[in-house]
C-alpha cells in the first residue's frame, strides 16, 4: 500500500540547516526554537514599538503577555517574584509559543519531547533547590519535616517529602510532553484515516473522509486550549516550587 | 497583524528548509536516547534557552516595562490635574455661592429699609390726616357747642315771654320782669342740673 500510517514520524528528530546544521548535530527542533524565540521577540518588540498611551491590538497581547506572567509570579511567589519574574516570562512564553507553533501543520512541536521538557523540569526543580539553598543555607531541609508533626511519624513522613520532592520534575516534564504527543498524535491519527479512506474506498472514501476531517477541525479548537493550559500549569508549578523554595512552606 | 504576516510566511519557509530526511526508526523517537540528536537537541535547546533569557531581561521585558511605567505615570499626571481642576471648580463654585448668598443678604436689607421707609411714610401721613381730622372734629364740636349755647339763649327768651305772657293773664297785669327772669334762671338751672 502507497499510504503507511506513520503518526509517530512527526516527531523524529532531523539535523537541520543542511550540512553545516549535520556537522554539529543542529536538529529540526533547535530550529523550531529558534523560530518560537524570533516570534517571542517580534510580538515584543514590534507590539511595544508604538510605545502608545492607548494600546493597539497587538500592543495590547504584548502587554496581557507581560501582565499575565508578572501577576502570576507576584500571587503564586510573592513580592521576591520580581526577581524570577524574567524566567517566568522566558519558561512560558518559550513553552507557549512552542505549544502553538506546533499546532501549524507540518510544524515540529518542540514540547513533545520529554529530553526538551524533562530539561526544563530539571532547570526548575534545582533552580528551586539553589534558591532554597541559599537562602536558607541548612535550614531548608526543614522543609522535608512539617512544623507540628508527632516525632514518630518523622522518619515515614521525611521519606515521603522528598519522594515527593524528586517526583517533581518527572511529572512536571511527563505532564506537559505527554500532553502534546497524545494531541498530535490524535491528530496524525484522523489526517491519515482521511487518507486511507480517500486512496481505499474512492469517490465514497473521499465523502466518509469528512468526519475525520471535523474532528481534527474540532481538535484543533481543543488543542489550543491545551497549549495555552499546559504552558500556564507548567510556568504556575514553576512558581510554586519557587515559592516553596523562598517561603518554605 | 499584517506586519507580522509576511514574517511569519518566511520563518515557516524556513523552519520547514534544510531538513534532512530522517531515517524511519521504529518505537518512540523521544525515548530513542541512542540517537545522539535527542541529547544534541537539548544541549542546543538549553544555547536558545539561555540566550532568550538574556535577550528578554535585558531588552524586551524592561521595554514594555518602561511603556506600561510611563502609562502609569501619565494617568497619574491626569488624575492630578484633574483634581486640581476640580478643587478649583469647587473653590469657583463657592465662591458663587458666597455671592449669590451676599447679593441675596443686600437685597433683603435694602428690601427692609425700604419698607420702613415706606412705613414710616405712612405713619407720618396718618399722623397728619388724624391731626386734620381732629382739628375739623374740634372746629365742629365747637360750631356745636356755639350753637347750642345760642339755642339755650333763645329758648330763655321764649320761656320769659310765655312765663310773663302766662303770669300777666293769671295776675292781670306784667309781672315784674326781673322776677320773671329769676325764675326762668332758677327753672332752667334746675333742668340742666
Amino acid at each position: 500500500m502507497a499510504t503507511t500510517i506513520d503518526v509517530m514520524g512527526q516527531f523524529r528528530l532531523a539535523t537541520a540547516l543542511g550540512p553545516v546544521g549535520a556537522s554539529v548535530n543542529f536538529t529540526n527542533s533547535n530550529l523550531t526554537m529558534v523560530v518560537v524565540c524570533v516570534l517571542i521577540l517580534a510580538l515584543l518588540h514590534l507590539g511595544m514599538a508604538p510605545r502608545a498611551v492607548v494600546p493597539g491590538r497587538l500592543q495590547a497581547a504584548a502587554e496581557m503577555l507581560y501582565g499575565f506572567v508578572h501577576r502570576m509570579c507576584i500571587d503564586q511567589i510573592g513580592e521576591e517574584g520580581k526577581a524570577f519574574f524574567p524566567f517566568i516570562f522566558t519558561l512560558f512564553s518559550f513553552i507557549l509559543f512552542g505549544n502553538l507553533f506546533g499546532l501549524i501543520p507540518y510544524q515540529f512541536t518542540i514540547t513533545s519531547h520529554l529530553a526538551i521538557t524533562g530539561a526544563l523540569a530539571l532547570f526548575v526543580v534545582g533552580l528551586a533547590t539553589v534558591v532554597g539553598l541559599r537562602i536558607h543555607g541548612m535550614h531548608f531541609f526543614s522543609y522535608f519535616l512539617p512544623k507540628g508533626l508527632p516525632i514518630v511519624l518523622a522518619p515515614l513522613i521525611v521519606v515521603v517529602e522528598v519522594i515527593s520532592y524528586l517526583s517533581r520534575p518527572v511529572s512536571l516534564s511527563f505532564r506537559l510532553f505527554a500532553n502534546m504527543m497524545a494531541g498530535h498524535v490524535v491528530f496524525e491519527v484522523f489526517a491519515s484515516f482521511m487518507v486511507v479512506m480517500a486512496a481505499s474506498l474512492g469517490i465514497v472514501g473521499y465523502v466518509m473522509a469528512v468526519a475525520p476531517f471535523a474532528l481534527d477541525v474540532a481538535m484543533t479548537g481543543f488543542e489550543l486550549l491545551v497549549a495555552a493550559l499546559q504552558a500556564y500549569v507548567f510556568a504556575v508549578l514553576a512558581c510554586m516550587y519557587l515559592h516553596d523554595a523562598v517561603h518554605l512552606h | 497583524m499584517r506586519r507580522l504576516l509576511p514574517a511569519a510566511t518566511l520563518l515557516l519557509a524556513v523552519s520547514a528548509l534544510g531538513v534532512t530526511p530522517a531515517r524511519a526508526a521504529v518505537g518512540l523517537p523521544q525515548i530513542d536516547f541512542a540517537n545522539p540528536l535527542t541529547t544534541s537537541q537539548v544541549v542546543w535547546g538549553a544555547l536558545i534557552f539561555a540566550v532568550l533569557y538574556v535577550l528578554l531581561s535585558r531588552g524586551a521585558l524592561p521595554k514594555v516595562e518602561r511603556v506600561l511605567e510611563e502609562r502609569t505615570r501619565t494617568i497619574g499626571a491626569d488624575l492630578d490635574a484633574a483634581k486640581a481642576a476640580k478643587q478649583q471648580a469647587d473653590i469657583a463654585a463657592a465662591e458663587v455661592t458666597r455671592a449669590t448668598r451676599e447679593a441675596q443678604a443686600a437685597a433683603a436689607a435694602e428690601v427692609a429699609q425700604a419698607a420702613a421707609a415706606a412705613k414710616a411714610a405712612a405713619g407720618a401721613e396718618a399722623a397728619r390726616a388724624t391731626a386734620t381730622l381732629e382739628a375739623q372734629l374740634a372746629a365742629a364740636e365747637a360750631r356745636i357747642h356755639a350753637a347750642r349755647a345760642a339755642a339755650m339763649g333763645a329758648l330763655r327768651e321764649v320761656a320769659m315771654d310765655a312765663t310773663s305772657a302766662l303770669a300777666g293773664r293769671l295776675m292781670g297785669h306784667a309781672p315784674d320782669a326781673a322776677a320773671v327772669d329769676a325764675a326762668v334762671g332758677a327753672a332752667i338751672a334746675s333742668r340742666k342740673a
